[in-house]
Parts: structure tokens; C-alpha cells; sequence
């Protein structure tokens, strides 16, 4: 790095800004159809995430898990957190082909570590007494899994799945780029064709949805609590 | 005699219909999935052949791997103190009770909003375009996408502050620099440096796949791996991510424990 390179660099991003205004909005049916893509990778690997991801979290909670059971499930969320989601994409994409059902795979895998992890952590902090309550009427442990756990949880399990929803919703505009689907792999595109009018249009797509996305789940958060 | 039920007649209907809905959407969500079924079918088959060919892994390209794991670690660092010193002005415009007026209040919370919903990668992209491949672009890329995060959490601690002690400092005849420099800053530092190393940790996990579109770092060296089909090596590079990415979880927990 030197003053030279910099310099240089300068004048570059003045070509590439100049390239990039006006933003051209000429193809937006491409641009929907990537979002389109993206909003329904989100939805679905959300409602699987949620399905996969209650299971997991029982078994990662201390005080319902045994001991085995809560190493496997605390492991499980560990692997699923450690990988960028990109460089799980790329393992979907070998497994099930280019698209984006690779990219929901992904999502809903990165679903384990996210929803998971904390919902394991809400249902280690319940109020013991209501789940006592329960025990005490003879219930098994199903039962007070039901009726001790579930209606203490239940707020937080929607919130989260409304958090998560927004989450993958950002993830979805850039696993694309490895080509697991969505608007990431349109916007991807648009930069390796130089097209940096069409790239800007889409940058400033993914803001909009991704300040949607937030703002709709902040709305629908404060609603149910 | 009236049996009792839990929801009105209208609520079922409503429950019922909210769960009408919510399947629509998702055999919508499904239908746009465009899922091969031959390749579904196929995929055990090929996640075994992967993961055969990954395990064991290369051990001898551990060599190979340590400079640009360095590099790595190097962007999330370089990254990070960029973004922090960055961070802290915007904090001051976006925080309620230290900006000038609703004007640089706006550009704070603009500037954190812009950066925070554009991903690192795209950031990446975005500036291999100006100052050419390599770890800069990744470390610029770092250090402009964690701004938004950084300046959001450093408002919050700026905004949580105890007036009383601003207060004190003001009723010495302090000027607004000087309140700002011993009534502010000696009670956001531990928030401050709870934030950067937390950051610090999330950068380093996002700094391993940068190299993938070109910034740099490892991520270089495990899209070229790919690219040329060395699983083996693949295999011993994603190992390395789980090793970085969980000694520097378990650091920095270590070192928040110790400065909040």
C-alpha cells in the first residue's frame, strides 16, 4: 500500500461511480425475479429452520437434556455456527446443484446455530415453579414439555422466527455468489459484466428490502410482546 | 346449555384462516425452489464422495496455509481498528444526547443503516473494483461494514450515560471538548471495548471467506482448492476455520469477561 497505489485507486473509483450514475433500473424484471427468489429462500429454510431447530434446542437446553443429549445438541449448534454461510453454500451447491435450493439448505443449516442457541437459552431461564407445577401432577415428561415449557417459550420461539426470517432474508442477497440463488446471484452478475449502473440499481434494492425486511419484523416483534 | 370454547366463532375462523395462508406462501416458497429431484436423490451419494475426498485431509499444505491464515487474522484486526476509529465520531453524531442537531442526528443513523445492510462481500466486491484485489480491499470492506454495527452499540452505551456526572464537569466551567473528554469518554470506554473485541470476533470469522471474491486471506487459498478440486486440502483448510473461528470465540469472551 503507497501513495501511488492509492492514488490510482482514486481515480478508479471516480470511473467506476461515474459508470454507476444514474443507477439503471432498465431490467427490473431480472431484479425481481432475484428478490422474488430471495424472499421465498428466506420463508421457507425459516420454516424448516424452526421445525429442525425446537428439537435441537430441547436437546441443548441443561436443564430438560441429559448429559450425552446435551453435548450432541450444544455441538451441533457450534459446527452450525462456525462456518460462514458462504462456505456452506458451496458445500449445498455440490450436494444439490446450482439454485436456490442450495441457498435455502444453507439457511436453514445456519438456522440450527442462530434459533437454536438462543432458544436454548430462553428455555434454561424459565421460571422452574410452573414446570414443577406440572411435574407434580403426575405429568410425563412430554407433558411438561407441553404444557410446562412450551406456553413460557412460545412469545420468543415467534419472535425469533420473525428475527430469523430477516437474518436469512440478508443472507439470501449474497450466497448467491457462489451460486446458491436469490438476488446475490443477479447482483454478482452485474459486477462481473462491468454492468456497475445495473450493480448500483441492485445495491440499492437489497438496502430497501433488507430496511423492509427490518422494519416489517421490528413492527411484528413489538406487536406480540 | 352452551359449551365452552377457547376462541369465538370469528377467532377460528381467523386462526384457521391464518394458517390457510401461511401454507399458501410456503408451497409458493417451495414451488420457486426449482428443486432437481434427480439431483436430491443423488446428493448422499455425492456428500459421501466429498467428504471422502476431504478426509483425511492434506496435513502436509499446513505450511501453505499459515501466511494467508495470518493475512486472515491481519484484515479482521486492521478491519476492525479502522472501523472503530470511524465508529467513534458517527456514535457522537447518532447518539441522542450528544449530537449537534437533527440534521447530523439523520446522517448518523444513515450512514450506520447503509453500511449494516450491505453484506461484507458485496463490500469486498465494491472495493476490489476501486483499489484492486487483495487483503486492502478486504480490510476496507471489514472495517466499512462493521461501522454501522460498531457506531449503532457505542450510541446506545453513549446514550445510557449518567447525566450527573456530565453535569459535574460542566458546573467546573468546562468547555464542550473538555466535558465530552472527562465527562463522557471515562464511562463509555468499557462499553467501547466490550464492542470492539466482540466485533473483532465476528470479523474473524468473516474475514475467512473475503478471499473468495478476491479480498485476501485464506478464503483465497480455499477457493483455489476448490477450483482445482484438492478436497484433501479443502478438508485441512476448513479444519483451520474451525480451529481460528473457535479460539478466537473463546478469546474473546475471555478478554470481555475481563474489561466489563
Amino acid at each position: 500500500m503507497d501513495a501511488a497505489r492509492l492514488a490510482r485507486g482514486l481515480s478508479r473509483a471516480g470511473i467506476v461511480f461515474g459508470g454507476a450514475f444514474p443507477p439503471n433500473f432498465e431490467r427490473w424484471p431480472l431484479v425481481v425475479e432475484g428478490v422474488v427468489e430471495s424472499i421465498q429462500m428466506a420463508t421457507l429454510s425459516t420454516a424448516l429452520g424452526v421445525l429442525i431447530g425446537i428439537p435441537v434446542a430441547v436437546l441443548a437446553a441443561r436443564n430438560f437434556a441429559p448429559p450425552p443429549a446435551y453435548a450432541a445438541g450444544r455441538g451441533l449448534i457450534t459446527l452450525a455456527r462456525t462456518f460462514h454461510e458462504i462456505i456452506v453454500a458451496i458445500l449445498f451447491v455440490k450436494a444439490v446443484g446450482f439454485g436456490p435450493f442450495a441457498g435455502m439448505l444453507t439457511l436453514t443449516w445456519n438456522s440450527i446455530g442462530f434459533f437454536s442457541k438462543l432458544l436454548a437459552e430462553q428455555i434454561e431461564n424459565i421460571d422452574r415453579g410452573q414446570v414443577e407445577a406440572i411435574r407434580a401432577t403426575g405429568a410425563s415428561r412430554d407433558q411438561v414439555l407441553l404444557f410446562g415449557v412450551l406456553p413460557q417459550v412460545l412469545p420468543r420461539i415467534v419472535g425469533l422466527t420473525i428475527y430469523q426470517w430477516d437474518v436469512h432474508l440478508r443472507q439470501s442477497t449474497i450466497i448467491g455468489i457462489v451460486g446458491a440463488g436469490g438476488i446475490g446471484t443477479t447482483l454478482y452478475n452485474s459486477f462481473a459484466r462491468y454492468d456497475y449502473d445495473f450493480s448500483l440499481a441492485i445495491l440499492l434494492v437489497i438496502v430497501a428490502i433488507v430496511l423492509l425486511g427490518e422494519g416489517v419484523s421490528a413492527w411484528a416483534r413489538t406487536r406480540i410482546q | 346449555m352452551r359449551a365452552w370454547r377457547r376462541f369465538t366463532r370469528a377467532q377460528s375462523a381467523l386462526r384457521l384462516a391464518g394458517r390457510l395462508g401461511l401454507a399458501v406462501v410456503l408451497v409458493w416458497a417451495l414451488r420457486g425452489m426449482g428443486i432437481r429431484w434427480e439431483f436430491v436423490a443423488d446428493s448422499p451419494t455425492q456428500m459421501r464422495d466429498l467428504f471422502g475426498r476431504m478426509f483425511p485431509p492434506d496435513w502436509a499444505f499446513v505450511g501453505e496455509v499459515a501466511d494467508p491464515l495470518v493475512q486472515t487474522i491481519n484484515i479482521a484486526t486492521l478491519g476492525t481498528a479502522l472501523a472503530v476509529i470511524l465508529s467513534i465520531p458517527i456514535a457522537f453524531l447518532a447518539a441522542r444526547n450528544t449530537t449537534f442537531n437533527w440534521a447530523t442526528f439523520a446522517l448518523g443513523r444513515v450512514l450506520m443503516t447503509v453500511s449494516r445492510s450491505v453484506d461484507s462481500l458485496i463490500w469486498a466486491l465494491i472495493f476490489i473494483i476501486i483499489v484492486g484485489p487483495g487483503s486492502l480491499a478486504g480490510a476496507l470492506a471489514v472495517a466499512v461494514r462493521s461501522l454501522g454495527f460498531v457506531s449503532k452499540l457505542f450510541a446506545e452505551g453513549i446514550e445510557e450515560i449518567d447525566r450527573g456526572q456530565v453535569e459535574a464537569i460542566v458546573a467546573t466551567g468546562a468547555g464542550r471538548f473538555q466535558v465530552l473528554l472527562y465527562g463522557i469518554v471515562p464511562q463509555v470506554r468499557p462499553v467501547f471495548a466490550g464492542v470492539t473485541i466482540y466485533r473483532w470476533d465476528i470479523n474473524i470469522r468473516e474475514s475467512t471467506v473475503l478471499g473468495l471474491v478476491g479480498a485476501g486471506g485464506i478464503g483465497f487459498v480455499l477457493n483455489t482448492a476448490i477450483l482445482g478440486l484438492e478436497w484433501s486440502r479443502v478438508g485441512l483448510i476448513l479444519l483451520v476455520i474451525l480451529a481460528v473461528v473457535a479460539v478466537s470465540e473463546v478469546l474473546s469472551a475471555w478478554l470481555r469477561k475481563r474489561v466489563t
